[in-house]
Parts: C-alpha cells; structure tokens; sequence
C-alpha cells in the first residue's frame, strides 16, 4: 500500500510543507494536523483551566464574594465540558496523527483530506460553544452531564447553539475515529502482525471503536432535547409522557465507555514511556492487549453506577455494582503489569518517567476510589459530593493529563528534533505534582464530611479543605502556563536531539531521524524484532 | 487574614494528620439510624481494604524505583512474561471483589426493605425548596408546609457574620418521631433535586413524574441536616433539609396542632380579608417566594426576571395577574404557585404586588377570587 503512494508520488511531490499560513489550513499531513490538534487542544486547556480558577476563587471562602451563583453554573459546565470534549480528547487524536503512521511505519494517515476536515470542525464548535456565555441568558449551566429537564424546558435559550456545538464535536470524533482505524488495519508496515503492534496503536485502535460507538448514542440524545425543545416531543419531560431518568441512562451509555476512551490511549503512552525508561521490555504485552479489549467490553454494561440514586429495582442496582466492581480487575492487572516492567530494570527519572509513574500512583488511587464508588450502599453517601470529583479528578488530571504531558515530553525530540531542558522538565513536573494533589487530595474528605458538588457556596465547616484546594489550583495553574514557557523555549532552542532520543527508546519511530521527515515512511520499514514490545 | 493564616495552617495539618486518624470532620458520618450505621461500617471495610491494597502495591512500587536504578548501578533483567503471574494478579482481586460484594450486597438487601411503615411523608422537590406533605389516612387530615432555606441574604453576600448553621437552616423543619419507620415518597415538581440526610444514610433523587421510596427509623431524638445533592438550577446550593427526630409522645403533641390549623386553614378560605391583613401576609410570601427573582424592591433582574414595579401585569387586570401567578408561563422560570401557595396566600401576595413598589391599581383580591378561578378553569 505504502509503496504504491510512493511509486505514484515521487517526482512531483515536494517533501515539505507549502509555505505561508494556509498550510495550515489545507494541510493534510499527520503530523500538521497532529499539531493543530494539540495547539487547540492546550488552548482549550488553558481557557478550561481558567474557568477552573474562577471557580476555585468563589469558593476560596464560604459566601458569594465574586460571581453570582448562575455564572459559577455556567463556569462548571463549561469547565466540564471543555476539558473532556476540547483539551483531553484532541490532545489524544493530535498524538495519535503525529504518532500512529511512524509507529506502524507507514507515511501519513489513510484518509488525509478527512483528516483535515475532522480537525477543522473543532475551533467552529468550541467558538460556537463559547460565545453562548455571551448570550442574553447566558450559556449551558447544567453540568457537563446536562440532565433534563433542567438542559430542556428549564435551560436557557443557548442550549440550541450548545447542542448544535456537540453534533459538531462528535462529527470530528468519528470522522478521527474512522481515519485512525482505517490507518492502523491498513497501513502497517509488512510484518507488524496485530500482536506485534506497539501498545499506543492498539489502546488508539480500541478507542476509536469505543468513540464510533458511542459518540452517535451522544448525538442522539442531544436530538432527542432539541425536539423537546423546539418541537414539542416530550421524550425527557414527564408532564408529557416522558421519562427525565431514560435521559440519563442515554447520556450514561454514552458516559461511561467515553471516561475510558479518556484513559484508555494514556495506557497506550505509558506503556511505551515505562519500558524505555526502565530499559527492559514490556511485561506482559498479551495481557495489556486483552486487559485494554476488556475494559473496552466491560465499559459499556456498567454506564448506571453513575445512577445508583434514581430509584432503580434492586436487581439492576445489584447488576450495576458488580459489573462495575468487575471492571477494577482488568484495570488492576495494567497497574501490576506496569510494576513488573519497572521491577528488576535500570531505571532513570527523566521527566516523562516521572509524570509516567506519578500516573500509575495517582491513577490507582483513583482506581481505588472508583471501587469504593461502586459499593451501591457507600455510594449513596458518596454520590454527588466532592468525593467524586476527587475520584475522577484523581483519574483525569494525574490520570489522561499527566500521560498527555508525559507524551509531549517522551515525544518532543522526535516532533522538533530538539531536547526541552531536563531541569525545567523536572520543576513542571514537580509543580503539578504538588499542585494537583493539594487540589484534589481534601476534596476526598470534604465529600465524605458530605459536601455536595456544583454548590457555589457551602456550610462552615468545609470552609478548611476548599481553601486549601484553592491554593492548589493556583499552583497547579501557573505550573501549566510554566509548562507552555518550556515548551517555546524548547522549540525555539533546544539542544538537538538524537533520533533514538532516549537510550531505552524502541518502535519504528526512533528509526526515522529527528526531527521526523514530514512524510514518515516513503518505504515501508523492515519491522525488525528489536523494535517490538511483544 | 491572620485568622484565615491560622486555619488554613490547622487545616492543612488536619489533613495531614488525617490519614492516622480519621477524625469526624474528615469522615463520613455514622449517623442515628441501623442502616447508616451499616453503610458507614461497610465504607470503612472497604476503605481499609483499599487502603491495604495501595499500601502493597506502592511498596511495591517504590521499593522498585529506590533499589532498580541505573544510578545504583542496576542491570535490567529481561524477563517480560508469567502466565503465573498474570492469573495471579487476576484472581486474586476477583477474590478480594467478592469479599467486598458480599457485604456490600447485604447492607444494599437490607435497604431496599420498605413497607411495614408507620407513616408516609411525601418529600417534593421545587426550585428551589422543599415541600413536605405529612399523608394521613383521613385525607382531609393530610397537610403540608414548604421548607425555604432561613439564611439570610446578609450573611450570604458576607454583609453580616455566618451562623454555625449556614445554609443549612430552614424555616421549617421536616418533623418525625423517633422509633417509628417512616417512609419518605420522594418527587419533584420541576427539575431533578435529590434528598439526602447524611446521619440517616439514605440519599434519593427527586424526579419529575416518579416516586421514589426511601425509609428510616431514627433512633435518637435531634436535628439532623443534608442539602440538595443533585444540580437543579441557580440556586441548588440554598435548599437545605433539615429533619427533628422527635420523641414519639411530642411528634404526637405536634402533630394533631397541625392538623388543627390544618382545619382553621381550609376555613380561612372562605373568609374576606381588608387590604391592610393582605398587605402583611402578602409581603412576607413575597419575601419568601418571590423576591429571590423579582428581588425584595420589586425591581426584578431585567431582561430575566420582570420588574413588577410597574410591571403592566401588575397594573393591569386583577384576574389576568392571579391566573399568571396560578399557572406560572411555561418555558420560563416563572412557576405555577397555583400548586405551592393556597388560595389565601396567593390572593394576598397578589394584593401586595399591585399594591406596594408603587403599585397603587385599589382593587383588592380576595380568596374567594383565586377559588372562582380555580374553578373556572
Ligand atoms: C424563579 C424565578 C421567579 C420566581 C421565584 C418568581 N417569578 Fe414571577 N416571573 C419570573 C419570570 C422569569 C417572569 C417572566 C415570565 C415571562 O413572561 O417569560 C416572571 C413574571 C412574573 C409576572 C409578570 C411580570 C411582567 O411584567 O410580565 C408576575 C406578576 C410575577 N412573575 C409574579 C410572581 C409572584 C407573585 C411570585 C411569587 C409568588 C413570583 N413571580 C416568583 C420568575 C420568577
Ligand atoms: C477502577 C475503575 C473505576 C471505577 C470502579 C469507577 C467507578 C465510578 C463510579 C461508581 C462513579 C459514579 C460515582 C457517583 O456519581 O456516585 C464514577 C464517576 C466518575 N468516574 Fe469513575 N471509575 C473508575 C475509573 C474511572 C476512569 C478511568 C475515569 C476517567 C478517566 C473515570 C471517570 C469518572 C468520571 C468523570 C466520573 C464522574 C462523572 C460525573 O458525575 O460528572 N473513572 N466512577
Ligand atoms: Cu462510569
Ligand atoms: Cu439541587
């Protein structure tokens, strides 16, 4: 296949990007695109964590000091929805265009034009989103989980655009989905059998499944609330036949695969930065492989542990635990497969080892408060208060984040062909570290003491832990303008890297020189065993 | 600001110190019934749990990252494979699932044991308050009250200094007596709200058009306070529950005085008031159901609450303005009190508006008029 392009293409086609800005608006190149997509998705990250911050400056203190109650809805919300749909999610299709087509040695992604396309729909959607905060009534201020009736007959005239935003943003994802599939099942250099495939290409395979999924059941819902909006239909609205609690089992369907489809590649990237740091081969790879695919099975029949509180029959409450329990074992043996990798190695800590291994503590954690979650019983106390979004802050920030980051640091050389600064490396990583669980680390206990979450203002005696919370954000938040300073700084000048930037580094893509040609393999590459994790 | 130093310090060392000591503020609450006794005992099994499982697993971990580094000289070993050790790591948390399923799946049994109950409150939830309806056999003897968050405005916008019982005081509290299974149906009017009291150990959600079953049985007397756990709008942080666990011979006591001034209520109907009682009764329904939107000088929040200053409902035609407040105007914030307030109340808050912020219309709106209309319709 590769070698078709090739023969077809040499003569006329220069191997480099056209020149001006345009190219970047008709680029169809993996590797443009994978930078746009991760440029957007840190912009997005950066206006997401701002709103973060004006929420954490309201609650500093108990009373309304700077915002009013309706304005902190409409920052949660926005917040959520941001950080899922526009900061974590690209960020994992922007690595996957700039990764996947060197990882399985093929020279651009199959379906470029659409690669252009999926891309370019974003920065539509998210204006298109933001710009309802300044609408007359405001924006979307019912939660990232946008129940109705409160995102229907109670919401404000902008829930069109917000809706119209969503259709959008699954657009993208599907059309990014389909692409990757179509690359990783087509385009793999001869001899890379599936079973050979490097654990990023395989966690991405398994995700873009999940997203063609469920990213339709999403776009679904979202119809269904704009025809009981602007049409009359009363499919969430009780008063007309309609059921407010089959809204959340829709939006749960899609809910719950899509935290996985947030965590999922990041199990992917950590399964590459651990091996070449602890300079010894992945353990058990077959295993990672069937743990990915059943997580990935399991995540769809577990979305009500999200609904332990709408009142359903005991038997689905019993189904719903225990399936949900279930899903802690595959997820165990990643972590212990992690372990065994590091143990008996050769470990050095540069940067992306560090945020890799804070992932794998942090993220336990949060796998551990996801156990508690599921105790139906324990839920009931638990549920919609900060110690949930302790848990799932514990698996987004120190979870999906810090594996993003740990991919831009492990994968920068071969991006720009120059180094970052290993000491400035060090102190982000250190920064985040502190910061995020100064952050998130109390709100386990200001749940617990029973402090409900999406509150504006609170009763004293949560007034301790959400002033150290504040503190953390901030820290947590200049770290990440700090991580953009490192970032220029490396681009603009780094040292030059080596193609095999790092000593334990394996996989076709420290094959190619850094930085990586713009089109990665013109032929494709002998998959030589030493390249291969499995 | 030394002050907020010094908790923030104290703060910081409860937290540190909390991992030692799970002190109260820190945990969750063991509460006054058996049920949430035993949700709390089956939350510190699993805690435990878990916390013995990270404590393996990290030891693990770091002795690894303190004794395989390169800098100590370490050589990588190439083993990458145990099918042993994969079952291993698979079936020894599936045992441990179960150890916590068991439990787990009897306290949940034990839970959904509704019926044999002594009496039925139906909990509904408004934005943004709660109403409680105290079922009797005898119908007629059934009542019900709103409970609005008591906190004054003052204390919120930091104007005056925070209670103990910030935004957790209601106007009135929800009473039950002790000793006594008492099943709470829950529901909602509008949006989804859910109902939770931390020290009963039970937590439901309130949806439009369902009615969800929850139950305690209280054993020591006091007052015990939750909030709403589910988004349900602008003010979802300001509707709090407050429940008084009485002794079973004063809930008695209380209860027939309710349903005593529940009779001299359903007689009231039928009286006429002058303006000056409307004017007093209207201006404190105003105060607690109508100022949080059309703010307490009645000049709303244009363009999304209405002034009603001047407002040409208000001036205009006194059926019109009734039936507007009666059936609310649907797709907007603006709800139907015809469901919340009484036909005495809603003539007197009607009064009020047409008759204060310089409103001045002369009419008057009696109780029989909101009762001609209910009629009506
Ligand atoms: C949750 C907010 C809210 C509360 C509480 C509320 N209103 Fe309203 N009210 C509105 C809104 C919004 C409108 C505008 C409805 C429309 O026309 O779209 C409105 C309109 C009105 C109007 C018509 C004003 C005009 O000029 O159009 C009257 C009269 C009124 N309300 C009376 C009341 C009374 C009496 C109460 C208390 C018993 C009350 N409202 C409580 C939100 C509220
Ligand atoms: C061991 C694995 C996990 C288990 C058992 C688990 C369990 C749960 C449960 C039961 C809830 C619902 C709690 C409640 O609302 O009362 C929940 C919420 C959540 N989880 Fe997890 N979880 C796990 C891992 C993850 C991962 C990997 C992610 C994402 C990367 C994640 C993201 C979330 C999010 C975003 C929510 C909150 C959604 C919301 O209400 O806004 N979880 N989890
Ligand atoms: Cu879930
Ligand atoms: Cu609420």
């Amino acid at each position: 296949m590769s070698e078709v392009i090739h023969a077809d293409h040499h003569d006329d086609h220069a191997h480099g990007p056209a020149k001006g800005m345009l190219r970047w608006l008709y680029t169809t190149n993996h590797k443009d695109i994978g930078t746009l997509y991760l440029w957007f998705s840190f912009a997005m990250f950066l206006i997401g964590g701002a709103m973060a911050l004006v929420i954490r400056t309201e609650l500093f203190q108990p009373g309304l000091q700077f915002i009013e109650p309706e304005f902190f809805n409409q920052m949660t919300t926005n917040h959520g929805l941001i950080m899922v749909f526009g900061a974590i999610m690209p960020a994992f299709v922007g690595l996957a265009n700039w990764l996947i087509p060197m990882q399985v040695g093929a020279p651009d992604m199959a379906l470029p034009r659409m690669n252009n396309l999926s891309f370019w729909i974003l920065p539509f959607a998210f204006s298109m989103m933001i710009s309802t905060l300044f609408m007359e009534g405001g924006g979307p201020n019912f939660g990232w989980t946008f129940y109705a009736p409160l995102s229907t007959t109670y919401a404000p005239d902008s829930v069109t655009y917000f809706i119209f935003a969503v259709h959008l943003m699954g657009a993208s994802s599907i059309m990014g989905s389909i692409n990757i599939i179509a690359t990783i099942l087509n385009m793999r250099a001869p001899g890379m059998t599936l079973m050979k495939m490097p654990m990023f290409v395989w966690t991405w395979l398994i995700t873009a499944y999940l997203l063609i999924a469920v990213m339709p059941v999403l776009a679904g819902a979202v119809t269904m609330m704009l025809f009981d909006i602007h049409f009359n239909t009363s499919f969430f609205n009780a008063a007309g036949g309609g059921d407010p609690v089959m809204f959340q089992h829709i939006f749960w369907f899609f809910g719950h695969p899509e935290v996985y489809i947030m965590i999922l590649p990041a199990f992917g990237i950590v399964s590459h930065i651990i091996p070449t740091f602890a300079r010894k081969q992945l353990f058990g790879y077959t295993s990672m492989v069937y743990a990915v695919a059943s997580i990935a099975f399991l995540s769809f029949i577990v979305w009500a542990h999200h609904m332990f509180t709408v009142g359903m029959p005991l038997a689905g409450q019993l189904f719903f635990m225990y399936s949900t329990m279930l899903i802690a074992v595959p997820t165990g043996v990643k972590v212990f497969n992690w372990i065994a990798t590091m143990w008996r190695g050769s470990m050095t800590f540069e940067t992306p080892m560090l945020f890799a291994i804070a992932f794998v503590v942090l993220f336990t954690i949060g796998g551990l408060s996801g156990i508690m979650l599921a105790i139906t019983p324990a839920d009931y106390q638990y549920h919609d208060t900060y110690f949930v979004v302790a848990h799932f802050h514990y698996v987004l920030v120190p979870g999906a984040l810090f594996s993003i980051i740990a991919a831009v640091y492990f994968w920068i050389p071969k991006w720009t062909g120059k180094m970052y600064d290993e000491s400035l490396g060090k102190l982000h990583f250190w920064l985040s570290f502190v910061g995020v669980n100064v952050t998130f680390f109390p709100q386990h206990f200001s749940g617990l003491a029973g402090m409900p979450r999406r509150i504006p203002d609170y009763a004293l005696q949560f007034a301790d832990f959400n002033m150290i919370s504040s503190v953390g954000a901030f820290i947590f938040g200049f770290s990440q303008v700090f991580f953009l300073y490192v970032l220029i700084k490396t681009i603009r000048s780094g040292a030059p890297a080596k193609a095999r930037s790092w000593e334990g580094a394996k996989g076709l893509e420290w094959t190619l020189p850094s930085p990586a040609p713009y089109h990665s393999f013109t032929y494709p590459p002998e998959v030589k065993s030493e390249e291969v994790h499995g | 600001m030394k002050n907020q130093i010094l908790r923030m310090l104290t703060g910081t060392l409860a937290f540190l110190a909390s991992g030692v000591a799970l002190a109260d503020e820190l945990n969750m609450r063991v509460g006054v019934t058996d049920i949430s006794r035993q949700v709390y005992d089956l939350h510190m099994t699993i805690f435990y749990i878990c916390v013995a499982i990270g404590v393996v697993v990290f030891s693990v971990l770091f002795w690894s990252v303190f004794q395989h580094r390169k800098s100590k000289g370490a050589v990588a070993a190439t083993f990458h494979d145990s099918t042993k050790l994969e079952l291993a790591w698979t079936i020894v948390p599936t045992l441990i699932l179960i150890v916590m399923a068991i439990p787990a799946t009897q306290v949940l049994v034990a839970m959904y044991d509704t019926g044999g109950e002594d009496m039925n409150i139906e909990v509904r939830g408004y934005q943004w308050k709660w109403q409680y309806k105290y079922l009797d056999e005898d119908y007629n003897n059934s009542f019900s009250f709103f409970s609005n968050l008591a906190t004054p405005k003052s204390q919120i916008v930091n104007r005056s200094a925070k209670t103990d019982t910030y935004l957790l005081e209601v106007d009135e509290h929800l009473r039950i007596p002790i000793n006594r299974k008492v099943r709470f149906l829950v529901t909602s009017e509008d949006v989804i709200h859910a109902w939770w009291v931390p020290d009963f150990g039970i937590k439901r959600d309130a949806v439009p058009g369902m009615l969800n079953e929850l139950w305690a049985i209280v054993e020591e007397p006091g007052i015990y306070r939750g909030q709403c756990t589910e988004l349900c709008g602008k003010d979802h942080g300001f509707m709090p529950i407050v429940v008084e666990a009485m002794p079973e011979a004063e809930f008695d006591a209380w209860y027939a005085t309710k349903v005593t001034s529940e009779v001299v209520r359903q007689e009231s109907m039928s009286k006429t008031f002058t303006h000056d009682e409307l004017m007093v009764q209207g201006e404190v329904i105003y105060g607690t159901y109508c100022s949080s939107c059309h703010m307490a000088n009645g000049e709303g929040v244009p363009p999304v609450f209405p002034a009603i200053a001047k407002s040409p409902v208000a001036l205009g035609p006194r059926d019109d303005h009734l039936s507007l407040v009666i059936n609310g105007v649907s797709g907007s914030a603006m709800q139907a009190f015809g469901k919340q307030l009484d036909a005495v109340q809603l003539a007197s808050v009607v009064h009020y508006q047409r008759h204060a912020f310089g409103n001045d219309v002369g009419d008057i709106s009696q109780p029989q008029d909101v009762i001609n209309l209910f009629n009506g319709q």
